[in-house]
């Protein structure tokens, strides 16, 4: 079960690459040609024509091609047999089409034609490299009979996985509750065991000791008044400590960590994928937002990536709960695209998401001051990141926090001719290299305050 | 020397009124009626609210307003599905356009956030109207209007497009075959594409009548250029290149001939080499331009045509008997004309008279001079209106020969003194239809209101001068369901182009001659050599017949002839603030205090201290400090009387009264902004003189005027000035002199450190900012306090806070009046007095020594928070909510301010503004901060402060912090120039200089050093970063 995960995964770099850069280097391709052969060696050992087909599928039409799903081109699975049944095409016409297809197209091949048409005039591109045996190893691999899905590891929908776990809470719950009962029944049989040997006990004239009596110790406490001070003291301080640290945690939100209209793991797409923070928030080396990306920028990848791994997505049911797959569904309703027919349906409906980081509007925060001048790293101040599947603010954004930040952080004055001349006099007068932020004025109120 | 002049703000304060002199020592004047609320026993007992209860309810609603705190709201973030590659959320665009809205034409930027226009700022590729005036930079707001139509109408009935296009087209088809006459009455549009579709719409549809109508009409002046240059335009005049400039009731800094002259003009102003031009002003009611003149001369409208019949004998060589005019006058003319002859080709002479003869004879001066200044060959197309045309079709449709009137860009109800005339020849057509974007005076009886975009919003091209084009491109989606009027023309052509398509195509055939029309595009811009008369054949016919005055053969003679004096004169002129009156629900501009008068949220009388006299009609401020003036009955032959309030305005000349257009408007606005009286109702025949009767009415009236709020108190230092020939031949300590204060009984230099209470910061790294204002080069003209309004969401307080004193203007422009003369040679005068008759008689001399109040000088002087490097007001906040930068700003943390207004009371300048109010989202502010329409225009760098927290100018800080995170992002440094305020960006003429004193070559640390340079209250001590350059007059006769 190794194997169609990595493979997945790299076609899933591999289709990124394809949308952002549309001539793929050939460097990845022969990378990934060899990974996948030596990977596939392994397991499938039916056929030899139909591995090599399967190498150079994964290679060259995997981008826009699914065996058993419509993509950018048709779905691929037994081609041959059913351009035979249905065109009466052979193998012949396929050598042409692939090789050339705009070729074929221009020649006022009917079938060429009525194919370029349906698929919106999106042209093959031309693989003239491919020789008439690598086309009928491929061909051979299409015409291999799917295999039967393994059975998913956990339960479909992750509803039914919620209430698996909530019944675990209900079994608690019923266990501890049976323990009360328990106990309650204990303590009411000692009372009732106490209260007979004291009746027997009377019966047959026993003297029980009587306690002597004393002041009761709260009288002794209010007639020490030197108690009763400190006590007062330390309870005032104490709950002075504690109303204080109420109102300091008033407005500030470390922590916080709502659920958004679409499950979206960073965790997965910055940790496991590493794909840069400024992929999608490019905003934040320009302007004063990060910016939460526009739903194109998601497309821009997951027009191909319509389902996750099986693995990633057992591991989403079974440790988050999610349905990552379900997740992209819901991607896919907000932009209006519309999976089966690899088209836009132009009905979106935008994503609300929950705003988490959240500055007050008289702070003003650059992020490109930051991100670019700076030169910090985002997960300074938002946390790990790429360890979140739930997106959540890891710094507490309070003014103390900027503060301790611009006073122990050196401005980057290396190599940015702005600061060549301010710093060469800050140079002369203090003689030294380095200055913090807060040296440089980075303290005044009116830097963040207007 | 400057500080013996005597300065003053107000006629009150000049009369030593009580009033002012109580204000001055004592800020109350009434006692405050403490006794009235808490002395009264009874009252306080009969309370339903017990101490107990009050202190409860305090106590409770604190509680409940901390636990509602500690929930935060959630907030939900909605990206773009595809985001536009343009805009990235947080970074400004800016796109070069131009408005035309008929009375206001300037090339603009306009700055935009996440696709919304929030600032207008000057085109500096723009050669020709490249600045924003007040208005233009206000009209942003206009765009956002929560009373604009949004969608067509018939009636009252909204209709749909498609509905209004059946049936125009089908009435138009109709008519068009019965043959009866269509009206296009338009605003000057100045458009080569515009002027090409109404071609193409006259060809369609057979009889159809092209009338341009300007509501403030330059007829004349395009009359007397039509008859002596065939063309009609009006005449452009480069005051850059003009040393000697004599004006005779043309108000050319405000918006005489469509303004955006006063660049050139100050560019002239600032001594140079010890020298700068000379300016005169004959004029009537006080303006603008008349503020900034050397030498002004008050005389009534009247007397205005005979000095200029005698200034065409004196120059040009006619003869014409000018005896009506007073010697003194006469005497004035004598010399300017001496002054011009010897200026030759250095002067020019301009006039605003409403009368052919006086334009031709203006135009035959300067032709004479050979006057550099005056350029006949670019004629300026920016007013096209024709007085008898718009006559005649009145007529016409009156007698029921028009089938149809379309309009646009016109409000004809309101801006015409026959209006009912107009109303009752509309209900003769079978077809009216008006494109506006507010439901005004003539939407309302037209039978479809067609819903028009905000220019903002439009597309368009404008031939400003002859050759000098620009155009107009949408900067945001429309807002609401509207159509431009181009584009209906395109449908009823039954043309399939897009507007912006077909002016591309114009411009490439026609005007590009071959030039990239996206540069165009992108520049806002284009000049060419390239005439464009070939494709506007159809528009020169109309134009053709229009002429409707002729001038004659002896201009001068007749225009001596037609100055016939009866009753009092009164002259009605646009404001800088409100125009032509289009713009009246703009609360930006209503609040807008009027340069001259220092008068917001209203138009008046201007009388005469003399005539005030006269008439009994008194101004006065009550115990707060407000003004109140009489009223009067104004009456027009043939027009209703018109009561209106009075301001007593230094410098009025004696006989002549002033009402200025632009209000009094009933349709289409917020009832807080149905401010003043029409004066349009007095504008009979387009002659902006008319002869009135004035009788006092009952009644005072209350003005919002910031006059009197801050007495000078004595210090006549603020304003410094000289006059050129001190400013050539003595030295700097005679004309701007140092202040000295005493230190162990030694005269010192207050700039002295010895002297100072603290230690000096070094700010010699980094940047040090300074804002230099040249009050020379300030022709007061108001731009840069709308620029302020708009980059830093100042809020609009209304009239009657404006009457408590509470403005909120970051940036104000003070006016003071001094007496033309020092006092010192009114005694000279005075002392060389021999005998009682002759030229040095007592008897006329006594005379001569006239009341300063008839004809003050001005000063313009932008005030600003000073940004004190030793500021009084950072020393007493108590919470330290204002502190100092180390880049000279002085800072104000508005989250950490408490509000005990320490700082205002230390603060020796005034600038600090109180936020007695939540002014957004307050119903009671009904401007355009309470609702989500006009909270676009709100700039999202800059806090919208709250209720209990003081405010003023920052340097604008966000600009600042914004050009030095660009450099530092881009690893660059920065250069001079790129530092701008938004008040220095808008200054079109020079005044305002910001940048870096750190920055040796920058322009700032230059004039820091300059001799005329001087701190606003040097002795307190405060060290500004606020220069001001002493004032230089040309009084030098030549």
């Amino acid at each position: 079960m190794k194997k169609p995960y990595q493979s997945l995964e790299v076609n899933s770099i591999y289709n990124m690459k394809q949308v952002i850069h549309r001539k793929l280097s050939r460097n990845t391709l022969s990378l990934s040609l060899i990974f996948l052969l030596t990977l596939s060696t392994s397991l499938f050992a039916q056929d030899g024509d139909a591995v090599t087909g399967k190498a150079l599928f994964n290679a060259n039409c995997i981008a826009c091609h699914k065996l058993d799903k419509k993509m950018t081109g048709p779905a691929l699975r037994n081609v041959e047999a059913r351009l035979a049944d249905t065109e009466g095409l052979d193998r012949e016409w396929l050598y042409k089409w692939i090789k050339n297809s705009a070729g074929l197209i221009k020649s006022g091949d009917a079938y060429a034609n009525k194919i370029y048409n349906e698929f919106n005039g999106a042209a093959m591109s031309a693989f003239p490299t491919l020789t008439n045996a690598d086309i009928d190893n491929i061909l051979a691999y299409t015409a291999t009979e799917p295999t039967v899905a393994p059975p998913p590891p956990g339960p479909i929908d992750g509803g039914s996985s919620s209430s698996a776990s909530s019944e675990g809470g209900i079994s608690n719950k019923l266990i501890l509750g049976a323990l009360g009962v328990l106990f309650a029944l204990l303590a009411a049989a000692l009372f009732l065991v106490n209260k007979t040997l004291r009746r027997f006990a009377e019966a047959k004239g026993v003297e029980l000791p009587q306690s002597s009596k004393r002041t009761p110790l709260w009288k002794a406490f209010a007639q020490n008044q030197f108690l009763v001070l400190v006590s007062v003291v330390v309870l005032m301080l104490a709950s002075a400590y504690f109303v204080y640290g109420f109102l300091m945690q008033v407005g500030v939100n470390q922590g916080y960590e709502p659920i958004q209209p679409i499950h979206y793991s960073h965790r997965i797409h910055a940790g496991d994928n590493g794909i840069d923070c400024k992929y999608c928030h490019s905003s934040a080396r320009v302007s004063k937002h990060s910016g939460i990306p526009s739903l194109n920028v998601c497309m821009n990848c997951h027009k191909s990536i319509y389902e996750v791994a099986p693995e990633t997505q057992a591991e989403g049911l079974a440790e988050y709960g999610v349905n990552y797959n379900a997740e992209i569904k819901k991607l896919y309703k907000a932009v209006g695209w519309d999976d089966a027919e690899q088209k836009y349906t132009g009905e979106s409906s935008p994503v609300k998401w929950i705003q988490i980081h959240k500055l007050p509007d008289f702070a003003y925060f650059n992020h490109s001051q930051h991100v670019v001048v700076g030169g910090v790293e985002c997960q300074t101040c938002h946390g790990p990141v790429e360890e979140m599947e739930i997106m959540s603010q890891h710094a507490p954004l309070t003014m103390g926090w900027c503060i301790n930040c611009h006073r122990e952080t050196d401005v980057k004055v290396k190599d940015n001719a702005y600061y060549t001349k301010i710093h060469e006099q800050l140079y002369k007068k203090y003689g030294k290299e380095n200055f913090t932020a807060a040296q440089m004025g980075g303290l005044e109120c009116g830097k963040c305050h207007y | 020397m400057s500080s013996n002049k005597k300065y003053w703000k107000s006629v009150e304060e000049l009369n030593d009124s009580s009033i002012v002199e109580t204000l001055k020592q004592n800020e109350f004047v009434q006692e405050i009626p403490t006794d009235e609320f808490l002395g009264d026993k009874d009252t306080l007992e009969s309370s339903s609210t017990t101490r107990r209860d009050f202190l409860k309810y305090v106590g409770f609603s604190t509680a409940a307003a901390s636990l509602a705190a500690c929930e935060g709201p959630v907030v939900k973030s909605i990206p773009y599905i595809v985001q536009p590659d343009r805009i990235v959320p947080g970074v400004a665009n800016y796109y070069a356009t131009t408005i035309a809205n008929g009375f206001d034409f300037a090339s603009v930027l306009v700055k935009t956030r996440e696709g919304r226009p929030i600032k207008i700022e000057n085109n500096t590729l723009a050669s020709t109207n490249g600045h924003a005036n007040a208005r233009v930079n206000a009209s942003v707001l206009d765009l956002y209007d929560s009373l604009r139509v949004q969608g067509p109408k018939k009636g009252d009935k909204a209709i749909a497009w498609s509905e209004f296009d059946t049936e125009t087209i089908n009435a138009l088809n109709s008519l068009k075959d019965s043959g009866k006459q269509i009206t296009l009455l338009t605003q000057t549009y100045a458009s080569p594409s515009t002027s090409k579709l109404i071609a193409e719409f006259s060809e369609k549809f057979g009889n159809v009548n092209h009338v341009v109508y300007d509501a403030v009409s330059e007829s004349a002046a395009l009359d007397a250029y039509q008859a002596m240059y065939g063309e009609r335009g009006l005449a452009n005049y480069d005051f850059a290149k003009a040393m000697t400039v004599v004006s005779v009731g043309a108000d050319f800094l405000g918006d005489w001939q469509g303004g955006g002259f006063d660049a050139g003009y100050a560019s002239k102003r600032v001594p140079d080499h010890g020298k700068m031009s000379r300016h005169i002003q004959f004029e009537s009611n006080m303006s603008l331009t008349g503020a900034n003149a050397d030498k002004r001369v008050p005389l009534t409208p009247t007397q205005q045509k005979l000095a200029l019949a005698q200034l065409h004998s004196l120059i040009v060589g006619s003869s014409v008997n000018t005896n009506a005019l007073p010697a003194k006058i006469k005497d004035a003319v004598q010399k300017t004309a001496s002054e011009l002859l010897k200026a030759g080709s250095n002067g020019v002479v301009v006039t605003g008279i409403q009368d052919v003869n006086a334009q031709t004879v203006a135009l035959e001066i300067n032709k004479k001079l050979g006057s550099k200044a005056f350029d006949p060959k670019t004629p300026i197309k920016t007013r096209q209106g024709n007085n008898k045309a718009v006559q005649t079709l009145i007529a016409d449709m009156k007698a029921g020969k028009v089938g149809a009137v379309i309009m646009s860009g016109v409000n004809p109800m309101y801006t015409l003194p026959n209006a009912k005339d107009f109303s009752e020849g509309l209900k003769k057509t079978s077809l009216s239809i008006v494109f506006t974007s507010k439901e005004d005076e003539t939407a309302l009886v037209s039978q479809y209101t067609a819903a028009a975009p905000h220019y903002l919003e439009s597309w368009g091209d404008v031939e400003i001068k002859k050759g000098h084009f620009a155009l107009m491109q949408p900067t945001i989606r429309p807002l609401f369901d509207t159509r431009q009027f181009q584009e209906a023309l395109l449908k009823w052509t039954d043309n399939g182009v897009s507007i912006n398509d077909y002016i591309k195509s114009t411009w490439k055939d026609s005007i590009l001659n071959g030039s990239s029309y996206n540069q165009a595009l992108h520049d806002g811009v284009y000049v060419s050599n390239v005439s464009v008369e070939n494709i506007l054949e159809e528009e020169t016919i109309v134009e053709e017949i229009a002429i409707d005055e002729v001038p004659g053969t002896n201009v001068a003679r007749e225009l001596a002839a037609s100055a016939k004096t009866t009753g009092t004169e009164l002259t009605l002129y646009t404001k800088v603030g409100m125009g032509d009156g289009q713009q009246a629900n703009n609360p930006w501009l209503q609040e807008f205090p009027d340069p001259i008068s220092r008068t917001s949220w209203d138009n008046y009388l201007t009388v005469s201290k003399a005539d005030a006299e006269a008439w009994n009609i008194i101004n006065e401020n009550d115990s707060t400090g407000a003004l109140n003036g009489s009223y009067v009955t104004l009456k027009v032959k043939g027009a209703q009387p018109l009561t209106v309030p009075v301001i007593i305005q230094p410098g009025q000349a004696k006989g002549s009264v002033g009402l200025s257009f632009g209000y009094g408007r009933t349709t289409g606005l917020k009832d807080e902004m149905k401010t003043g009286v029409n004066a349009y109702a007095l504008y009979t025949n387009f002659d902006t003189v008319q002869s009135v009767s004035i009788e006092p009415a009952n009644g005072m009236h209350e003005f919002a005027c910031v006059q009197l709020q801050n007495t000078l108190m004595g210090r006549g230092d603020i304003i410094k000035e000289t006059t050129l020939e001190i400013f050539n031949t003595k030295d700097k300590h005679y004309w701007n002199e140092v202040p000295m204060v005493s230190l162990n009984h030694e005269e010192t230099p207050v700039t002295s450190p010895q002297v100072d209470l603290w230690d000096e910061f070094d700010r010699s790294i980094g940047h040090h900012f300074n804002l230099s204002i040249d009050l020379n080069a300030c022709t007061g003209c108001g731009a840069c306090v709308i620029a302020c309004h708009a980059e830093n969401n100042v809020p609009v307080v209304g009239k009657e806070e404006i009457r408590r004193s509470r403005d909120m203007h970051w940036l104000r422009i003070d006016r003071y009046y001094s007496s033309e003369d020092t006092f010192a040679e009114d005694d000279a005068k005075k002392e060389g007095f021999s005998g009682l008759f002759g030229d040095n008689g007592s008897l006329g001399g006594f005379g001569e020594l006239e009341d300063p109040a008839d004809n003050p000088q001005v000063a313009f002087q932008p005030v600003m928070c000073q940004h004190c490097n030793h500021a009084p007001c950072e020393t007493v906040c108590p919470v330290a909510a204002t502190a100092h930068g180390r880049q000279g700003q002085n800072h104000m943390a508005y989250n950490r301010c408490v509000g005990t207004r320490y700082c205002a009371n230390n603060c020796p300048y005034k600038v600090r503004r109180f936020n007695w109010f939540l002014y957004n989202g307050n119903d009671e502010f009904d401007y355009h901060m309470n609702n989500d329409l006009g909270r676009m225009v709100i700039n999202p760098d800059v806090t919208v402060r709250s209720r209990g927290v003081m405010e003023k100018c920052s340097m604008c800080i966000q600009k600042t912090q914004k050009t030095i995170l660009d450099a530092k992002r881009d690893g660059r440094e920065i250069k001079d120039g790129e530092f701008q305020t938004a008040c220095s960006a808008a200054c079109g003429s020079g005044a305002m200089v910001f940048g870096d004193i750190n920055d040796e070559e920058s322009k700032v640390a230059k004039l820091l050093k300059d001799d005329r340079m001087y701190h606003l209250l040097e002795s307190v001590g405060t060290k500004p970063n606020v220069q001001y350059h002493t004032k230089v007059r040309n009084t030098t006769e030549a």
